[in-house]
């Protein structure tokens, strides 16, 4: 066998504290090994054509690349092999980046770890079998779970470019948080005119079907053919019939049932449309607060419904999906009040979030867009906002900036003015990031035009004092302790996960980082893209965004979608498992271990029973090899013969 | 020549791609320093993790083996974790009897996004074998032994 071993420099990346010149000298001692070299970047084009002219000068047959992460490279390097006439999977890849020049500060000790990856890696080169991919059929639906501005951009470029796409929204109504706000920065667009027709075009596309008030029960298959049980939660309305007129909930006589739309600025009915632009137009009985459905006496909506809607014994219903790739942009969610007690921890009424003062300033809102103290119905005057509300404190677990706060505060102080022309607003602040086209002019123009007198510094504490609330902070600029007698506090809450975000990635497979975050695939260069094929990611559910930036990633997943789908057929990693019938027992161990149910007992002319892997199935974990008492099962390209090499190469020399 | 001598001790470890070996990655990224004893193994999931590749490490000359894979409900592949989870737990209660201390292995669950956690992970167990110390070789000619190292 002959290999090659190329060790990368990585610019000064390796080579700073790894002897790149002697780990290729070493190297190229290992039994096997026929060519040794080093390389200042070996992924860059001509490092790429120097293993191809290795492979072909030297009469290669096995390449090793010692550099960066597999999960980097791995793909780029087997492309280059194959390019030169190699089967791809004859390649390995030792990590000598990641795992040992960042981390380790000894360069004689980093230098004798990188051989040694590399001796590991050449042990299970020899080893590797050639692997063929077959072609499967892929399935050229899209799931996209959320119907935020995110998911409906992605749902609507999607079913633009031809797609089928299934819509999958958990509120009774799709729009997301863009449909709560009043208007959008820096342009003061009124925000439910410009969703509101894109909302539309949702409803209406016919590529597009929607399952609203549903959840996402469970998701199997992979990349090209999933199937997704989808579970449309009940309404206790039948949706066909309802007209959406509202005058169930105009008659309803329960009126404290929490608004979960209007985030409980005020009380709702227990029968509801959240919003007079709502889509679907339909009523939902909020079963927590229904007077039929609580005690079993009330029933007035059913009596006043002229469509015969009303349906108190309606079951959740559930439908199947099989589709081929799944965008998820399920959003975020906001911190409870409770989590700052020094700001009242939610117990005083005239201290409210930034949602909440969006729907107060929202001529759909309550209030009819008439700013009033939640707690008498008055109007303030001295308005004091407080940004980094949860956000940038380590001591609540967020040390991340929410992102859009600076910008909404702006916005919501403009707003104030036009609103109360003789209202003055305060804004306490830890540094103003508006980073985006046209948001520090429009912070400006909020302290300069608008005269909302910014303060750099962290409000302490706030208390109520007769009808006011004294807001007790610093300005650091000053160098002094202040206080703002207020009328209205409103908090910038940190933006958080969307609630049940976790149970959401367990179900598709993809990691969510310590806050609840979906990870991307690369932080850079695959920002949409998870490590699970066929899953992408759209909006703020991958972390705190402000509409462009959703609306930007909406698109980006749509089109990674539309590339997936430009082809007919997709090729499947032949790293799957295998059986030797040979050595095969029998047992079925492997069947009932196996998580994908990808292993059947096959019957052979003889009579006696074995397994056999269903190809397209498999994918690939290797739960059967380490299950089969025989080592009849192998996980190609991570066999039990190679992983002990590796073992040993390790620990018996 | 597998080691520094007098500087490092025998380290290996097994992380899944999906879960740990990208902490592993991440804490890379990051710089978090870590002490260079740890070899890491790649495999595709801890449920690939064979007890026995543990013992045979240990018994061919490891001073220390680390499994670490997806937080469990986290597994990329559904439920490999679980398998992990029963079969390594069972495998630590069964090193006493082969005159393996257990303390030597140690499995945990380590996610992609984090780097912190793997950084002190490698250097609390590096630090714990290195107060162990080098495994005490086994005596040559037990049968067992044999069978197992073959």
């Amino acid at each position: 066998m002959r290999v090659g071993v190329f060790i990368c420099h990585c610019g000064n990346n390796i080579a700073g504290t790894v002897d790149v010149a002697r780990a290729a000298e070493e190297t190229a001692k290992l039994p096997h090994v026929v060519y040794s070299t080093h390389y200042m970047y070996t992924c860059s084009e001509p490092g790429q054509d120097e293993i191809k002219q290795a492979i072909k000068r030297e009469n290669l047959d096995r390449v090793v690349v010692a550099a960066c992460s597999p999960r980097m490279h791995e793909l780029t390097f087997r492309r280059t092999v194959e390019k030169a006439g190699l089967n791809r999977y004859f390649f390995e890849m030792a990590n000598i980046r990641e795992h040992i020049s960042w981390i380790g500060e000894n360069k004689e000790l980093n230098t004798n770890k990188a051989i040694e990856a590399v001796r590991m890696a050449v042990e299970k080169v020899i080893r590797d079998k050639p692997l063929h991919s077959t072609a499967f059929k892929i399935n050229k639906r899209v799931l996209v779970i959320g119907a935020g501005v995110a998911g409906m951009q992605s749902a609507l470029d999607c079913a633009d470019g031809g797609l089928d796409v299934v819509l999958v929204e958990k509120s009774p109504a799709i729009g997301g948080m863009m449909a709560r706000l009043d208007k959008t920065f820096p342009t003061i667009d009124c925000s439910i005119c410009i969703l509101g027709p894109k909302m539309v075009d949702v409803a209406q596309h016919e590529h597009i079907s929607l399952h609203a008030y549903s959840e996402i029960e469970e998701i199997k298959g992979y990349v090209g053919n999933y199937q997704v049980k989808v579970r449309k939660k009940t309404p206790y309305v039948d949706w066909t019939k309802c007209t959406g007129c509202g005058e169930c909930m105009e008659k309803c006589p329960t009126k404290n049932a929490y608004d979960r739309f209007n985030f409980g600025v005020a009380p709702t009915r227990a029968i509801n449309i959240p919003f007079p632009q709502a889509i679907p137009k339909k009523a939902t009985i909020d079963a927590q607060y229904c007077r039929q459905i609580q005690k079993g006496k009330c029933g007035v909506c059913a009596k006043v419904c002229r469509a015969n809607a009303i349906n108190f014994e309606l079951p959740d219903q559930f439908v199947t999906e099989e589709v081929g790739a799944i965008i998820v942009a399920s959003g975020y969610g906001l911190i409870d009040q409770e989590l700052l007690p020094e700001y009242g921890g939610g117990r005083y009424p005239d201290v409210i979030t930034g949602i909440q003062y969006e729907r107060l300033l929202n001529a759909s809102g309550p209030t009819s867009g008439h700013i009033q103290r939640p707690s008498d119905g008055t109007e303030p005057k001295s308005i004091v906002f407080v940004s980094c509300a949860g956000s940038r404190d380590k001591s609540i677990g967020i040390p991340y900036c929410s992102n859009f706060c600076c910008m909404y505060i702006a916005k919501q102080a403009i707003l104030t003015k036009d609103h109360i022309p003789d209202s003055q607003s305060y804004v306490f602040y830890m540094d103003i990031r508006a980073t985006g086209k046209g948001y520090d002019e429009f912070t400006r123009r909020a302290q300069e035009d608008y005269g909302a007198k910014y303060i750099r510094g962290r409000v302490s504490r706030i208390y109520p004092k007769g009808k006011k609330m004294i807001v007790q902070g610093a300005d650091t600029l000053l160098g002094a302790k202040v206080e703002v007698e207020a009328d209205l506090v409103v908090l910038a809450t940190a933006a958080t996960a969307a609630p049940g975000a976790a149970a959401l990635a367990e179900k598709l497979h993809i990691s969510y980082d310590t806050h609840g975050f979906y990870v991307e695939s690369h932080p850079k260069l695959r920002p949409v893209e998870t490590n699970t094929a066929g899953v992408y990611l759209a909006g703020a559910a991958q972390g705190p965004k402000d509409i462009p930036a959703s609306v930007g990633q909406g698109s980006a997943a749509a089109a990674k979608v539309l590339a997936l789908f430009s082809r007919d057929m997709l090729e499947s990693d032949p790293a799957i498992a295998r059986v030797n019938q040979n050595a095969c027992v029998g047992c079925l161990k492997c069947v009932k271990t196996c998580p994908f149910q990808a292993i059947k007992e096959q019957e052979l002319r003889g009579g006696e029973v074995v397994a056999s892997v269903i190809e397209t199935i498999c994918a690939g974990c290797g739960v059967c090899t380490s299950t089969c008492p025989c080592g009849a099962i192998q996980l190609q390209h991570f066999t039990d013969n190679q992983l002990l090499a590796e073992v040993n190469s390790l620990c018996l020399s | 020549m597998s080691v520094v001598e007098g500087k490092e001790l025998r380290i290996v470890g097994f992380l899944c791609n999906w879960c740990s070996y990208g902490g592993a990655d991440t804490a890379g990224v990051s710089r978090f320093k870590q002490p260079t004893d740890l070899r890491i193994i790649r495999v595709p999931c801890s449920g690939r993790v064979d007890p026995l590749f543990v013992v045979k490490a240990l018994i061919n000359g490891a001073d220390g083996v680390l499994v670490s894979g997806c937080h469990p409900r986290d597994c990329h592949y559904s439920d490999g974790n679980y398998y992990a989870r029963r079969r390594l737990e069972m495998l630590k209660r069964f090193l006493p009897f082969v005159g393996i201390d257990a303390r030597r292995f140690h499995y945990t669950w380590v996610s992609a996004s984090e780097g912190q956690r793997w950084q002190q992970t490698v250097t609390e167990f590096t630090t714990l074998i290195h107060e162990l110390g080098p495994t005490p070789a086994f005596p040559q000619d037990q049968t067992v032994l044999k069978e197992v190292r073959a």
